[in-house]
């Protein structure tokens, strides 16, 4: 406990006492300051966007990595870890290099929205995969069986006999996958040309704040995107019992 | 005729799991297929039940094709031996799953339900998580939600294996009491010899993917008909030219039959009412013989004794294979 304070919780307590520190007025018009405003708008709902796709596309990639047989598939697996391992400033040269002014591929995205969600995306891809991996693999075959033999169609049988076992993994993924889109930084930057009111995330809104000397107002941010980080942690909590009662 | 299997073939691979196998399962009864690990028989099983496809060959559940039905259409009941329980559903809801999905009345259901769980014996367990239950009753719920769909036939792939033996004898005189309740056709697979000649009332002996020899319990005993399914249904000793039982051994302190073997006992262990000797033959055998502790007492037998064996009048007996040792 005392190890989890020193780590989590003071910091965090701090990060919340200078917001206030700076008085209502100093919160309030920091939040709903325009460009402010915007750029949590768009790292939170950028944010929630990349996680709904990854909670289908993560679970999917799960399943075809435990269930199917291909060839390459080894090599695959190994790749999933690569946005773990590569440091994002690194994946952000990456993208800019594949997707900026001189695309090679003919798709420039460079100071655009949709480039923050592709960096949100390529860093955050390996969460619902590597949670949800090793839970599909400890499922029994058999279970999927007794459902089949007692007349279970293939859908019903994933919906209401894998997913509720799958459902913790799938939330502990997207909760992961969310915190990780909602503070990123060094994969986007160089992509998204940092442009207020379009491509600015919160995550530079708060260096920014700071390198001005305006603390406050880099504590007030940060805080209210810990209000929204741990509303989403909850209601991804109250999702996955649903799901896992469903059966 | 309730299961007609033909001219089955299955291989993994290099490994053949069935070669050709024909069994005919009759109506109401319950057969058990017999044999050792890796023989052939779960694989049986699971084609029946439709979980696995056969390479060739065809099955027939009661009079209908049912070789390229998927497993959801063939209306068998299937148990699992480490009993395959959705372990977030309660009991009750574990037993409810097939009812529901053929979306029958929910009065309906909670009736047969409750009926069900009556019979398993685990009424007052069905508001409880699988994961709260002992593995036989884990086991007896896993039944239950088989029997619930009123398959035409019931598949149990070694449904006691993973119970200690104390349960595995309780649940073994149960399944038999229930079948003579319920009457539906059962399958059962195990590599239990005592437990195949207890309970079933016909044995289909399969050893790599073979089927050795179909028949009642009795015939399998007393009429093998190889020197494997002799050995594989209890104990077996070779005697000159032939296999036959321990207990099936006469034996002399003098030579008063024709043809008896000569031989010293090498080894001499009392085990209860029972004593087994190892004899020493002439011709350079080693024969392991059963008698009664009140012959080998009258008989004064110890380690050393000089003996003559004769197979007993009305023995077992069965040519010895070559490949036997």
């Amino acid at each position: 406990m005392i190890w989890f304070s020193a780590l989590v919780l003071i910091p965090l307590m701090a990060v919340v006492v200078t917001a206030i520190d700076g008085g209502w007025d100093v919160f309030w018009s920091t939040v709903t300051n325009g460009q402010t405003a915007a750029a949590i708008k768009l790292t939170v709902f950028t944010a929630l966007g990349v996680t709904v796709v990854n909670v289908f596309m993560g679970t999917l990639i799960a399943w075809v990595l435990v269930r199917d047989r291909f060839w390459g598939k080894s090599v695959l697996e190994v790749m999933i870890d690569i946005p773990f391992a590569l440091p994002t400033i690194v994946a952000g040269l990456v993208l800019l290099s594949l997707y900026g002014n001189d695309s090679p591929v003919g798709i420039d995205i460079a100071n655009q929205r949709p480039a923050v969600f592709l960096a949100f995306l390529f860093v955050t891809l390996p969460f619902v995969v590597r949670m949800v991996q090793p839970v599909l693999e400890e499922l029994d075959r058999d279970v999927e069986e007794a459902a089949a033999s007692l007349g279970a169609s293939r859908f019903t049988t994933f919906r209401r006999i894998v997913l509720p076992s799958l459902a913790p993994a799938i939330t502990a993924g997207a909760a992961l996958s969310f915190a990780r889109g909602v503070s990123e930084y060094g994969s986007l930057v160089l992509l998204s040309g940092n442009l207020p009111f379009k491509t600015e995330v919160t995550s530079v809104r708060i260096l920014s704040s700071i390198e001005n000397d305006n603390v406050p107002a880099a504590a007030a941010v940060a805080t209210v995107l810990l209000v929204i980080s741990l509303a989403v942690i909850v209601l991804l909590n109250v999702i996955q019992r649903r799901v896992a009662a469903r059966g | 005729m309730s299961i007609e299997v033909k001219g089955l073939n299955k291989k993994f691979g290099d490994f053949v799991a069935l070669d050709d196998v024909n069994v005919t399962i009759p109506t109401g009864q319950l057969t058990a297929l017999l044999g050792p690990s890796g023989g052939g028989k779960s694989t049986l099983l699971r084609i029946i039940a439709g979980l696995e496809k056969a390479d060739t060959g065809s099955v027939t559940i009661e009079g209908n094709e049912a070789t390229h039905l998927p497993a959801q259409k063939r209306n068998v009941g299937f148990v699992f031996q480490h009993y395959a329980v959705f372990k977030h559903m309660t009991v009750a809801k574990n037993v409810a799953f097939g009812l529901e999905i053929r979306k029958r009345p929910k009065d309906e259901i909670e009736h047969r339900v409750q009926e069900l769980l009556k019979l398993v014996h685990l009424s007052q367990f069905s508001h409880r998580l699988p994961s709260q239950l002992s593995g036989g009753q884990r086991q007896r719920m896993a039944l239950a939600r088989a029997l619930a769909v009123e398959p035409s036939v019931l598949l149990l792939d070694e449904p006691f294996g993973a119970l200690d033996a104390k349960v595995r004898k309780e649940l073994r005189d149960w399944l038999r009491r229930l079948h003579d309740d319920v009457h539906v056709t059962t399958v059962f697979v195990t590599h239990d010899q005592e437990e195949a000649l207890e309970v079933a009332d016909e044995i289909v002996v399969i050893n790599e993917g073979r089927v050795e020899q179909v028949g009642t319990p009795d015939q399998l005993y007393d009429e093998p008909a190889n020197d494997f399914v002799m050995s594989f249904l209890g104990e077996v000793t070779h005697l000159g030219g032939v296999s036959l039982r321990p207990h099936d051994i006469e034996l002399e302190t003098s030579p008063m039959l024709a043809g008896a073997v000569e031989g010293t006992v090498s080894r001499l262990v009392r085990i209860g009412f029972e004593v087994r000797l190892h004899v020493l033959t002439v011709d350079g055998d080693e024969v392991s013989v059963v008698v009664t502790r009140a012959h080998a007492r009258s008989l004064q037998l110890q380690e050393g004794s000089t003996v003559w064996l004769t197979p007993a009048a009305g023995a077992t007996v069965v040519p010895r294979m070559a490949t036997a040792v």
